[in-house]
């Protein structure tokens, strides 16, 4: 954190000088570790042990807080008969099936839950390829509500108890010997975590997002969710799982998202094969408790953003001009279709995936595979000039003469030469100014892309093809100061909502089905409410003072404005017992004031206003009339926490030990070694390292540091940054430096299945060998931040040329902070002989153990 | 977050005190030093000494985040008392920059008057008037002022003059994401480091200590003080830092007796000469 987010990092120090324990889990020792009171080296990968030893201390000692556990969670919710664990199934959950290659989740349901219908997007690798695990939105899908229940916690198929089975094996002693955490290490952060959870107290787990690159990212969250539920440390003050997101507004990016499989505000993006028009879409992706129920809301005031007069009744509001998924269109899988002709045109924006994605020459093969590509960054990075300097040219792989790639750069403003907002990792909007203008033909991304709409809208002009009919009816109409910017205002005022008045909405709740409001991102209604622009306000925080009888907020209200509603802490329904009081003084947030009452207290209640802790609802009520006044999980349709996810993995409903996709070990809990269910590209450009080698003995770990930024093409051009951290270095421990034969300062090439990479060695005790498994492992660290030109003033390998394309099969996001790889003193070979080294070992290494279910391959048409 | 008292003529000493015990070694001091002052890039060498590639403080290096490795007793041992194998790892952050001395050497021997002593009691030099003679680079007992190779003149921190007579702090304390570097009234510092000492002694860190802040010193107490976690040679700091100029007075009159000595001795010759 310290490293990538140091000024985040401020308020960990403060709270550290106030006496909070700071506990840094890393391979490596980093700034983070410095400033740690503990630092717990852990092989990368090995993660799911170590919290679900965590897990497993808390329920075998007792220490899970209760009353909140029984409320508040699905523990007490008896599961199906015919679900099988990994315990039983050495290492699968039931429902795995080998002919899909992936799971059907129907054994994984509620007992007395929904049969769910079983067709290809319901389960298995296509299901997960058309985003199926967002079909539910951020609320999970549908469960039965009134599942049956236990709350002494004892049936035997009750999820405290499923939980229990399922993480028996997960003790210190497997922390020990899978992650290289002694015993004392880890009893010491089992104790401080107790310690500091339940009513009086609060613990906060924080994460970067090499947390999620894992073949099982979405079960290492899962994992801490967990752990988190069974402390009672969500929806309460100081609690939570924090993500840090890795850059300026990428929050923003997954709310009004650029990812494939979503629409704004977390609707899901609708697919070909079930979503034909929107009464199917809402039929069955919508749950129809909780506050997804006024699904049809949201969506309908999205096209109306979209399509405005266009959009009516009749005609469905437009829905059908909606894209349908039918496949898997996340970037990887965008990638492998540039190389296989299916993708001819590419717009890479403030990215440069040729040096910072997993797998560079894939990227690079693919780019040079285009009809066209459009470049849009602040400086020539390499994802623009590839054609004429990539590694590929070198090593005769690609030719300039016989790349037909069409390449457009394009300037681009940066964020001080435009206004906009940034939404921040807590869910915070706040306004940016425009500080000066941008230099040349520099622009924002708002100029560009409305002037390519006006463009192409003036070519299509006079079409009367239905095709066309989308971008022809789209609102478009946004106005400019200075006639050539449009008002970044206007589209916050859209994104925001209006209605029937044209004024902004104030809040998602008067968001209507029948297309009389707008909104273009429904959990951002209220950003705009009385048609001021609420993220622009920045008044800080104040000590607390009871004003007008009323009591004072412990956020900063008037500091930007949050999603949803300006609430600050998510669920914090939580923060109050099932009677609506405060767990504790120290800890309280919002309470039941039944004199006047309504939830009171200091933060918007996340809560229906004046809905009674002891409200039940009646039968067959729908939306959020369906939660009682003791489910503080709104969104979820059952109102309650998950400890078990009875659907919407696509890999397990519960986190299990899994190795990396590319492992010097095998798996010492189950016979299924890595994630049955993880995407694979099992093709020519992307080679995998067969698990077990030596002839990839090391464990790589790629990682950015605070000098640089990703890419490095906001800050190899830079003097005053290239300086401070000018080459690449490989970060190697000194017996694995004396192990290689290198000292410090040298050069070493480290090698993987994919290519190899030249680095100067670091050698320092902030890397060690760990002992996993009754041998000694080592661990290579490597910025990513360098590449061979672009603007840069600095050069160096890619780093990330050497990881392979595997994915999370939730996400779609790559492994690239656990894999393997070899390390021998000197630079490495240019030209074609680079080619032979890297043929050699793969060569060499051992085929694939047997054990996996057999690799799914691509259906091509 | 302390903004300089505008330039009155009657502005109290300001000073910087660097608490190395919460700096994350982020280097935005040093960046935004660069920025704000128009530093030059110092060479795009890669050294190995951690992840410190500045190295030193010297003509366009202003302030230098050093980082130290070190190996520590484990925090933990087998007991969870503290008995550990030895074999932790500390690594020590700590943002370098000029002193500011109470009496600056640097000063002392400028021929030109390029160097002066501000309303604030910082010293700062003046580039149009530098004649880049180089007799303050060997006066600055912490081998801090520099000449620059191209022009020859010589620089070095001026604690953001032109930000303070603006009512701005420095560019690096405003930088500063965890307050390592804080400005303000020297005498305000000095108070809140002692406290920030005990605080650290109480919380079980007794190596904490102040570096500069002793007006007793070699060079009468610095206006840029830290407060370290090690010995300051651990740091590349000069462990008892003397002005060279101090004996200046006492040199001269050494010289002046001897000549006078000299000259008793000559006149006693030619008079013992004559009997």
């Amino acid at each position: 954190m310290a490293e990538c987010h140091p000024v985040a990092f401020q308020w960990v120090m403060e709270a550290r000088r106030r006496g909070t324990k700071v506990i840094h889990v890393d391979p490596r020792f980093t700034r983070t570790s410095a400033l740690a009171d503990r630092h717990v080296p852990i092989r990368a990968g090995a993660d799911i042990v170590f919290l679900g030893a965590l897990i497993h201390h808390v329920l075998s000692g007792g220490h899970d807080f209760r009353e909140y556990v029984v409320a508040y969670t699905n523990a007490a919710t008896i599961l199906r008969e015919d679900y099988a664990d990994t315990e039983d199934l050495d290492g699968l959950f039931s429902g795995w099936d080998p002919g899909e290659h992936g799971y059907d989740p129907k054994t994984w349901h509620y007992q007395g839950g929904p049969e769910t219908r079983r067709h290809p997007p319901e389960s298995g690798a296509r299901h997960a390829e058309v985003g199926g695990a967002h079909q539910y939105g951020s609320g999970g899908p549908v469960v039965h509500h009134h599942g049956e229940r236990d709350e002494t916690l004892e049936h035997p198929r009750c999820v405290y108890q499923v939980l229990k089975r399922h993480f028996a094996r997960y003790t210190p002693e497997l922390v020990e010997e899978v992650c290289g955490v002694p015993l004392e290490a880890f009893a010491e952060v089992a104790d401080a975590v107790v310690a500091n959870s339940r009513r009086d107290r609060t613990t906060a787990w924080v994460y970067s997002v090499g947390w999620t690159q894992h073949t099982v990212g979405v079960q290492y969250i899962r994992t801490a969710s967990i752990l988190q539920l069974l402390l009672g440390n969500m929806g309460r003050p100081g609690g939570g799982i924090l993500a840090l997101r890795g850059h300026a507004s990428i929050q923003g990016s997954t709310d009004i998202p650029t990812l494939f499989d979503l629409l704004p505000g977390y609707l899901p993006m609708p697919n070909a094969y079930d979503h034909g028009d929107i009464g199917s879409y809402l039929a069955d992706a919508a749950g129809t408790t909780g506050f997804w129920g006024n699904k049809r809301s949201y969506l309908v005031s999205l096209l109306k953003a979209w399509w405005g007069e266009a959009a009516r009744e009749d005609n469905e509001f437009c829905f059908e001009y909606l894209p349908r998924l039918t496949g898997d269109h996340g970037s990887y899988a965008t990638v492998m279709g540039q190389i296989d002709g299916t993708v001819k045109g590419y717009f890479v924006v403030g990215e440069n995936p040729a040096v910072g994605s997993s797998g560079g020459k894939a990227q690079r093969l693919g780019l040079a595979a285009l009809d066209w590509l459009v470049v849009r960054d602040m400086t020539l990075v390499e994802t623009a000039t590839f054609w004429k300097d990539g590694p590929e040219l070198e090593t005769g792989e690609l030719a300039t003469e016989s790349i037909g790639t069409e390449v457009f750069f394009l300037p681009a403003a940066s964020h001080v030469e435009k206004a906009g907002s940034f939404t921040n990792t807590q869910r915070l909007l706040q306004w940016r100014h425009k500080a000066l203008d941008p230099p040349g033909d520099c622009r924002s991304d708002l100029w560009f892309f409305h002037r390519l709409g006006l463009l192409v809208r003036d070519r299509l002009r006079g079409s009367t093809l239905q095709r066309d009919r989308p971008l022809l009816d789209l609102t478009w109409d946004y106005p400019s100061e200075d006639g050539e910017e449009p008002s970044p205002e206007a589209v916050l005022k859209e994104i925001n909502g209006t209605g029937p008045d044209g004024k902004a909405l104030s809040a998602y709740t008067e968001l209507q089905p029948d297309g009389s409001t707008s909104a273009g991102c429904w959990i951002y209604t209220g950003c705009y409410a009385g048609d001021s622009n609420r993220t622009a306000r920045r008044e800080p925080w104040r000590d607390p003072v009871v004003r007008d009888g009323e009591p004072a907020a412990m956020v900063a209200p008037d500091w930007g404005w949050a999603w949803p509603a300006n609430r600050r802490i998510l669920y914090n329904r939580a923060s109050a017992d099932p009677e609506g009081r405060p767990w504790s003084e120290r800890k309280r947030l919002i309470w039941w004031d039944a004199a006047s009452g309504t939830w009171s207290g200091g933060d918007v209640p996340d809560f229906e206003r004046r809905k009674p802790p002891d409200y039940t609802p009646a039968e067959g009520a729908t939306a959020q009339d369906a939660l009682s006044g003791v489910d503080p999980f709104i969104m979820q349709t059952d109102g309650k926490g998950w400890l078990f996810a009875p659907t919407g993995l696509v890999d397990g409903p519960l986190p299990a030990h899994y190795e990396p996709a590319e492992s010097p070990y095998p798996n010492p809990l189950y016979g299924q070694r890595a994630n049955p269910a993880r995407q694979r590209f099992e093709r020519p450009e992307n080679p995998a390292n067969p698990p077990e080698t030596p002839v990839y003995p090391y464990v790589l770990t790629t990682y950015r540091l605070t000098e640089h930024h990703t890419a490095g093409g906001m800050s190899r051009p830079l003097s005053y940054l290239s300086e401070l951290q000018p080459e690449p270095f490989a970060e190697i421990s000194p017996e694995l430096a004396a192990e290689a034969g290198v000292r410090n300062g040298e050069w070493v090439t480290v090698l993987t299945s994919r290519t190899a990479v030249e680095a100067r060695a670091l050698v320092t005790r902030r890397l060690r060998p760990l002992r996993v498994m009754g041998r000694v492992v080592h661990q290579v660290g490597m910025p990513y931040h360098w590449g061979w030109g672009g603007d840069g003033l600095v050069t160096g390998d890619a780093a990330n040329d050497l990881l392979p394309i595997v994915l999370d099969p939730n996400v779609h996001i790559q492994e690239s902070k656990a894999v393997t790889c070899a390390l021998f003193p000197g630079r490495r070979p240019r030209g074609a002989e680079l080619l032979d080294l890297v043929e050699r070992h793969r060569r060499a290494a051992a085929p694939a153990p047997i054990g996996d279910p057999p690799v799914w391959k691509e259906e091509r048409t | 977050m302390t903004t300089a008292t505008p330039a009155t003529g009657s502005a109290s000493r300001m000073g910087f005190f660097t608490d190395t015990s919460v700096c994350i070694g982020c280097k935005a001091c040093e960046v935004a030093c660069k920025e704000w002052n128009d530093v030059p890039a110092d060479g795009l060498d890669w050294f190995g000494t951690s992840y410190d590639n500045t190295g030193e403080l010297g003509a366009s290096t202003w302030r230098h985040v050093a980082f130290i490795e070190q190996q520590v007793p484990s925090p933990v041992g087998p007991d969870g008392d503290g008995g550990g194998d030895g074999d932790a790892t500390r690594w020590l952050m700590s943002s370098d920059v000029c002193k500011h001395c109470t009496h600056a050497g640097c000063l002392d021997v400028c021929p030109t008057g390029a160097l002066f002593r501000t309303e604030f009691d910082t010293v700062v030099v003046q580039s149009d008037v530098c004649n880049g003679c180089g007799y303050c680079v060997s006066a600055c007992p912490y081998g801090v002022i520099d000449r620059r190779a191209d022009d020859g003149r010589a620089w070095k921190c001026t604690m953001c003059y032109d930000r303070m007579r603006g009512g701005l702090e420095p560019a690096c304390a405003k930088a500063c994401p965890t307050d390592s570097i804080q400005f303000g009234p020297l005498d305000e510092l000095l108070e809140r480091a002692g406290s920030r000492v005990t605080e650290l002694h109480e919380a079980g860190t007794p190596e904490a200590r102040l570096y500069g802040a002793d007006p007793s010193d070699g060079v009468g107490g610095a206006g840029a003080f830290f407060l370290l976690l090690d010995e300051p040679e651990t740091y590349g700091l000069p462990p008892d830092p003397v002005v060279p100029t101090r004996y200046l007075g006492a040199s001269w009159r050494w010289a002046g007796a001897a000549a006078a000595a000299m000259l008793a001795v000559t006149a006693a010759a030619f008079t013992g000469a004559r009997r």
